[in-house]
């Protein structure tokens, strides 16, 4: 076996500099973490808590085997989306142990815009969903919205990819034999109303949950009938009457209790098969990633003392070591569960594609799962590559990562650039989870290049119409673009709007991945069937 | 005299006194024998003996009060002689001449010497000639209400009713004033009826400040008799002794001298034979009253063996056998000072109500230097409500009183159990008391400190919570699931991505919730090692007991163990759904009288049931004014914890 020795001095200049370039940028993301967490403000929720109702992240704990362990997914969406605060979108997701039972949970945060739907919230709400379906997760939602965002409703109500999907997903993943279980905790109005009405099983807190198509205010105008809430469709209501609703329950804490036992008598079974080993810990500790990456992100750095901190015992058995040797492609342990990882260590040149494609068929014929360590400007472009095929090659990296059905896992530690990105498993490939550091950077291609490639071609416009076309022109069309390409490629950028799972701390890395590839063997591992590889 | 044959000892009881005495016959080489009712098939007195016989029945009547039973048992399994233990039959004449007639070895005075004393009235007429200082009172063989009623007047209240054929404070009732005896004496007389079979009281005048002392003596069968130094058992609540020592603090050689002569001059007097006790009240001028001779050796016997060095149930065997007393009056050591707790599964927060239930936790002291435990019980069995509620002794030895007390607090402290109430910290309290310590000794004590001894119930401070939670979650049983064993996911450290790790628990304790958020920041102060929580702050590192059984952790609190369990929301709301105005059995037992009939009305505070456990009566009275809606019990009936007896429609609706 090999053993990944480190070739830093984690005292050197260098590695504390980089350690504080990187702690910089976690401390940052820290503490715009623990403002999300406060949810709608302090204000808000003590007029919910007053109501006797627990704050959503509450519900959550209570929820969970105690002290175990919670992934939460989507953190930053909607910041700095909608000139208005809505802090994770007005929706807690992520996965969590109830009963011994990894499941995803969706829990509305009424403290946020009483919860209403935004095109984000929607957005959300449908990852949790997938992430749900493609690693066979029960789902517990514990409803507390007013439902759609009524101003967006053009956003949020009717495309394909808008509220009435939650319930399509909700009626196939039951198909599917994924439990689906609401908790309504509070209002659920109109299309809500379908949340718990399509759940497997329901639970209804007395007077503080209701449900129903139209609330009192629709009905009196509609019919005239002038009805309470509660006596409309309060937990009496439908748990005695209606059988809208199955479980009857006090309080919050009744209710998630008895969603605890509706999960302790799934009598579930993880399908996903794996030869585990015993974990150990990697030979380095895991902060001393911040010193790895270096702080200028032009300087390049050996992937592998990523994988050394990374992987169990930084055992690491590495597959065609000697060829395509940007593409660093080998065998290890995570947590105990076998990994196949796929790391930068430069640009993709043909060699390097093809001996991805390779090592990916491997893995999907062993049923092991994928990780890509993506740091990635894209593939080598000129006359010379174009000529040797690069595009055929790469086609062949896109095509296995595409098809490869085995567990997939991102994360993305620097560049995620151009067909880099696709060939590295972007978000596009659906990996089951694709991670952010906070030092990377993500878009179709590096700012400087786009603003080079914009200004040649305004500089070529100009010429044809004999205008004259300055260097002042230049930098004064560059910069903008700059600016957009620095501020869109920012990884808040992207998780704001869930092109992500989330941005992490590099030094929780290896624990996330351990949680995800646990969660991930609820689904049974799958047959791999590859499209036509262009030879 | 030629020497009986004794190599098989039947052991009639149970509890930690057949175990003690079966270690002893044990290590004088004889073969053991214990009798077991069907409750106790599994009761640590049968698993320690050689030979186990099987009585049947659960309550005593049926089991360990059957002579023929008993008779039968030493017969088959060719015991010679039968220890009667303290309690049950230890002194009935019947029992010890049903086994002289038997021709086997009673290790226990003759009949007639029990017979003497058995009934306390003839008892003081013959300590009266014997020249024994006596109490007054009436002993009389009139046992009308009316006949009390005058005797009482003659001697002045408030008085002390007992049963004659009573001890151990079963039967025993104090009467302040005169419109209270009527129902005093019925409720005595009941208790003493079942408790002994026999409703006689006798009446005395209840002594102020006394203190209880009580001189262990033995004789042998050639007609030698010895003191083996006093015992002071002033420590009592209701007549039942909670803490015992020897010798009596402040008690001269002279005072010694004058009741230990006075005691072998009761013994004597009717020819007594082996370990018994004569008890006296000790008034604040260093007087002294004969109470009564209790003619079997006693709960506290260990305090004298702890002073003196012997071993009382070998001299017990010793005597039957035919031998004399090996040493004479001026050989008796006294060496040090002993004191003896009673450890009780009962709940002194609630009246001192006999607790039955499993022993989910079970921890004695260590062993050590001037240290001894007897008990009857181990980890996992359980305490039935047939029998006497306790569990065993604490027993320390110091070379002085404060060292035997200070020992006999580190005992307590290392002692855990768990599963049922016990009353560890009342016993903490009292010997931690400036009072105790100072040895201010007189049957008065328990009430006057009552405050102190069994404070209110208080909220238990923030420390508290945060300790239990971190011992909760750190002791939590991992839940590993066959189809992937070594999941992260089932650690419980809190993880959260990106934020301090978050744990969140809800716990139950001594009936009072707290919900807790656990947050690390940082590495918590608190770390499970093994069976102890390690505290870690200012530089200094405490730490406290904590033993996690199934759902429950067991943590040591300021000298308490508490039973910390999750909240269980379901359960809460279940009894939220519960009965409205249902009155339950406290515990299990059965109904002795119904009092009331349906569509009866009732005040507040009015008798409606009486159940009896524990060999006690409790009643069930009304919490308020209102009208029986419905009876749920008969008499004779067998009812257990929980069980709704009674409901009650209140007044106002």
């Amino acid at each position: 076996m090999a053993i990944l020795h480190t070739q830093l001095n984690p005292r050197s200049a260098d590695f504390t500099h980089n350690s504080a370039a990187m702690l910089e940028q976690v401390q940052a993301l820290r503490t715009l973490l623990a403002q999300v967490h406060q949810g709608g403000g302090p204000k808000a929720q003590e007029r919910h808590t007053s109501r006797g109702k627990l704050l959503p992240r509450e519900r959550i704990d209570r929820l969970l085997d105690p002290g175990s362990p919670f992934l939460e997914i989507g953190q930053l969406a909607a910041h700095e989306v909608y000139g208005e605060d809505v802090p994770a979108a007005g929706v807690i997701a992520g996965i969590g142990r109830v009963e011994g039972v990894e499941c995803m949970i969706v829990a509305n945060d009424a403290t946020v815009k009483g919860g209403s739907y935004y095109p984000l919230t929607v957005k959300k709400h449908l990852r949790a969903q997938a992430i749900a379906q493609q690693n066979r997760l029960p789902c517990l939602y514990l409803v507390d919205s007013g439902g759609a965002n009524l101003p967006r409703q053009d956003e949020v109500f009717p495309d394909r990819e808008h509220f009435g999907r939650i319930f399509f997903n909700q009626a196939n993943m039951s198909a599917l034999g994924i439990p689906q279980i609401a908790v309504v905790m509070g209002s659920c109005t109109a299309g809500g109303a379908y949340v718990p009405a399509m759940a497997d099983e329901a639970i209804m807190v007395r007077q503080q949950a209701t449900i129903f198509l139209a609330g009192p205010p629709l009905v009196k105008a509609a019919t005239g009938e002038v009805v309470s809430a509660e006596d409309l469709g309060g937990a009496d209501v439908h748990c005695k009457t209606s059988g809208v609703a199955d479980h009857y329950a006090e309080n919050d804490e009744h209710a998630l209790a008895i969603a605890r036992r509706c999960i302790a008598n799934l009598n579930w079974h993880k399908q996903g098969e794996l030869q585990q080993r015993t974990p150990i810990a990697p030979l380095y500790a895991a902060d001393e990633l911040y010193g790895v990456v270096p702080a200028d992100a032009k300087q390049p750095f050996d992937v592998r003392e990523v994988i050394a901190r990374l992987v169990d015992g930084s055992l690491f058995d590495e597959f065609k070591a000697l060829f395509g040797t940007t593409l660093v492609c080998g065998f290890a342990h995570l947590h105990g569960y076998p990994v196949a990882i796929l790391a930068n260590n430069g640009i993709l040149f043909a060699e390097a594609a093809q001996k991805g494609a390779h090592f990916i068929e491997l893995a999907c014929q062993r049923g092991i799962p994928l990780l890509f360590l993506q740091n990635i400007t894209g593939f080598m472009v000129g006359q010379k590559y174009e000529a040797g095929g690069i595009a055929k090659h790469g086609a062949k990296l896109v095509t296995a990562v595409a098809c490869a059905k085995v567990p997939k896992f991102t994360v993305i530690i620097g560049g995620s650039f151009g067909a880099g990105n696709y060939g590295m498993c972007g978000r596009a490939y659906d990996p089951r989870f694709l991670w952010m550091w906070p030092n990377a950077r993500i878009g179709v291609m590096g700012a400087e290049q786009a603003a080079g490639v914009l200004a040649q071609v305004k500089r070529e416009q100009s010429e044809r119409s004999g205008q004259p076309f300055s260097s002042d022109d230049e930098a004064r069309l560059k910069q903008p673009i700059l600016d957009q390409y620095e501020h869109q490629g920012h990884p808040y950028y992207s998780s704001a709007r869930l092109w992500d799972d989330g941005v992490i701390d590099p030094a929780q890395t290896r624990e996330i991945l351990g949680l995800a590839l646990s969660a991930a063997l609820n689904a049974p591992i799958e047959q791999s069937r590859f499209g036509i590889f262009r030879m | 005299m030629s020497r009986a044959v004794l190599t098989t000892l039947l052991v009639a009881n149970r509890g930690e006194i057949a175990c003690r005495v079966m270690r002893t016959a044990k290590a004088l080489g004889l073969t053991t024998v214990a009798v077991h009712s069907a409750v106790d098939r599994d009761a640590r007195h049968s698993r320690e003996a050689d030979i186990r016989v099987d009585l049947g029945g659960a309550k005593a009547a049926e089991s360990y009060l059957d002579i023929a039973k008993l008779i039968a048992a030493a017969k088959a399994s060719g015991a010679q002689a039968i220890h009667p233990g303290y309690g049950f039959l230890s002194e009935n004449a019947g029992f010890a001449k049903a086994i002289e007639d038997a021709g086997l070895i009673f290790l226990g005075p003759p009949a007639s010497a029990i017979l003497a004393m058995g009934s306390k009235s003839a008892a003081k007429a013959l300590m009266e000639t014997a020249g024994v200082p006596l109490v007054p009172g009436y002993h009389g063989e009139a046992q009308d209400v009316e006949t009390f009623r005058a005797a009482a007047e003659k001697i002045g209240y408030p008085v002390l009713l007992k049963a004659t054929a009573g001890g151990g404070g079963k039967g025993m009732k104090v009467v302040e004033e005169e419109s209270q005896l009527a129902e005093a004496l019925a409720s005595a007389q009941r208790e003493a009826l079942s408790s002994f079979g026999d409703a006689r009281m006798l009446v005395e005048k209840y002594v102020l400040k006394p203190r209880h002392v009580e001189i262990q003596v033995f004789a042998d069968q050639q007609g030698n008799c010895l003191y083996l130094n006093e015992r002071d058992c002033s420590i009592q609540r209701r007549h039942q002794k909670v803490v015992e020592e020897a010798p009596a603090p402040g008690l001269s050689a002279e005072q010694r001298r004058a009741m230990g002569e006075s005691a072998v001059r009761a013994a004597q007097a009717i020819g007594y034979v082996g370990a018994g006790t004569v008890e006296f009240l000790l008034d604040a001028r260093g007087e002294f009253f004969f109470m009564e001779m209790n003619t079997r050796l006693q709960v506290e016997h260990p305090v004298t063996e702890a002073i003196t060095g012997l071993d009382l149930v070998a001299w017990q065997i010793r005597v039957a056998r035919g031998e004399a007393l090996p040493i004479t009056q001026e050989q008796v050591p006294l060496i040090g000072h002993a004191i003896e707790v009673r450890l009780y599964a009962e709940d002194p927060a609630n009246d001192f109500l006999p607790a039955t239930g499993h022993l989910a936790l079970y921890r004695e002291s260590a062993a050590g230097e001037g240290r001894r435990v007897d008990s009857g019980v181990s980890e996992g069995d359980s305490v039935s409500p047939f029998y006497d509620p306790m569990l065993g002794k604490l027993i320390a030895w110091g070379e002085d009183r404060e060292q035997a007390r200070l020992r006999l607090l580190a005992m307590l402290d290392e002692f855990a159990i768990g599963g049922l109430k016990t009353n560890i910290a009342f016993l903490r309290r009292i010997l931690a008391h400036p009072a105790f310590a100072a040895a201010e000794l007189d049957t008065g004590f328990i009430p006057r400190y009552q405050a102190q001894l069994l404070p209110a119930p208080q909220a238990l401070p923030e420390q508290f919570w945060q300790a239990a939670g971190e011992a909760f979650i750190q002791s939590e049983p991992t839940l590993q699931r066959s189809d992937d064993p070594a999941s992260p996911w089932a650690a419980r450290e809190g993880f959260r991505a990106g934020v301090p790790a978050q744990i969140s628990v809800h716990l139950n304790c001594n009936g009072q919730n707290q919900a807790l958020g656990l947050t690390r920041a940082a590495a918590s102060p608190f770390t499970l090692e093994g069976e102890q929580l390690v505290v870690d702050s200012n530089g200094m590192r405490r730490q406290h007991l904590a033993i996690r059984r199934g759902q429950t952790l067991y943590l040591q609190w300021e000298g308490e163990l508490h039973a910390v369990t999750a909240y269980d929301p379901i359960a809460e709301a279940d009894a939220g759904h519960s009965h409205q105005g249902g009155l339950s059995a406290p515990m299990n037992g059965s109904i002795v009288r119904v009092l009331v009939e349906v569509g009866q009305q009732v005040e507040a505070g009015a008798q409606l049931v009486v159940l009896e456990a524990m060999k006690m009566e409790h009643s069930i009275r009304a919490p308020q004014a209102g009208t029986v809606k419905a009876l749920y019990c008969q008499e004779g009936e067998m009812v257990s914890e929980g069980s709704a007896l009674v409901e009650l429609e209140g007044a106002e609706g």
